[in-house]
């Protein structure tokens, strides 16, 4: 992102600098419903720990989260609170659909299930699998942090 | 196995045969109170009670079962009673406690009333929810959003 100049300084612009501290400091909101709940729960834990990747810190409060993370189906009854909790959330956010169910609905093909959750919110990324291994996951968490980097940041002095 | 053979004859019980082990009989709508009122002392739990639509198989539409569980005598019971659309049948909330929210779980899927339930409404699915979802007629896939979708869920 920046070039390491002589006399140990570094130049670099102020929207990368902030992309960078935003990748690193991940707060998620972990919106758990069903059994990918326990394959995020080892994701979270110390065997992969995704406090390497600086989002070791789950917010149960949308209101300081960075990151949605859906994990489980999303039922058309449970729909309304999903799209609450995330406009409760701050800008800059981001969604991310764990499993096939919160993507398609997956083998719930039927009346109850929400047919992709980003019927109801949009959608950053997507971790395919049932459940998805938390290498998949990892992955995933990597692809975010690229995105959150490679975006236009809007931030307090930005010029309107 | 099975009942006692003088409840057997007190109530106009039909025992018919299933795959598994389990003593099933058919009994009369009318009946069904007075026979599980005799039942609970044996019956200390009421393991479940559902329905299956028999649309256009049968005669009469619906059948609601009822399986029973006895830990003194280590029996297992499964009494049906036949209901056509429109039918009530009495509720036994007043016997085994959890039988309030497992007719409203019948009520929410089947549609099947429960004559005398103290609280008869939905469990599982939203007020607004239209239909019964597990009657033959409720197509499979036909969702009742809540709020407006960003996009139709199905093509």
């Amino acid at each position: 992102m920046g070039k390491i100049r002589e006399g140990n300084f570094i130049t670099t612009t102020v929207e990368s600098l902030v992309g960078w501290a935003r990748k690193y400091s991940i707060f998620q909101y972990p919106f758990v419903t069903a059994c990918c709940g326990m394959e995020y729960m080892a994701t979270a834990a110390s065997h992969f720990d995704i406090d390497r990747f600086g989002a070791g810190l789950t917010r149960f409060t949308p209101r300081q989260a960075d990151v949605l993370f859906v994990v489980g189906t999303i039922s058309h009854k449970l729909a309304p609170v999903l799209r609450r909790v995330y406009e409760q959330m701050t800008e800059p956010k981001w969604v991310v659909a764990f499993g096939t169910c919160t993507i398609t609905g997956g083998l719930y093909d039927n009346y109850a299930a929400v047919q992709g959750i980003d019927a109801i919110i949009p959608v950053d990324i997507y971790i395919p699998g049932c459940p998805p291994r938390p290498e998949t996951v990892l992955d995933a968490l990597m692809k975010l942090q690229e995105k959150i980097q490679k975006e236009k940041q809007k931030w307090a002095l930005t010029r309107k | 196995m099975g009942l006692d053979q003088e409840i057997e004859k007190e109530f106009s019980l039909e025992r018919i045969e299933t795959a598994d082990d389990i003593p099933t009989y058919y009994c009369e709508k009318e009946e069904l109170l007075p026979l599980m009122e005799k039942l609970k002392k044996d019956f200390e739990i009421l393991l479940d009670i559902t329905a299956v639509d028999y649309l256009g198989k049968r005669e009469k539409r619906f059948e609601v079962v009822y399986l029973l569980l006895s830990l003194t005598k280590k029996l297992r019971l499964r009494i049906k009673v036949k209901l056509d659309q429109g039918e009530k049948v009495s509720t036994l909330s007043f016997l085994w406690k959890n039988a309030n929210w497992l007719e409203r779980e019948v009520y929410d899927m089947f549609g099947i009333e429960f004559e005398g339930h103290p609280d008869l409404r939905r469990i599982l699915l939203y007020p607004e929810f239209k239909g019964h979802p597990l009657r033959k007629d409720y197509p499979l896939k036909k969702s009742q959003p809540r709020i407006e979708l960003l996009r139709p869920e199905r093509e």
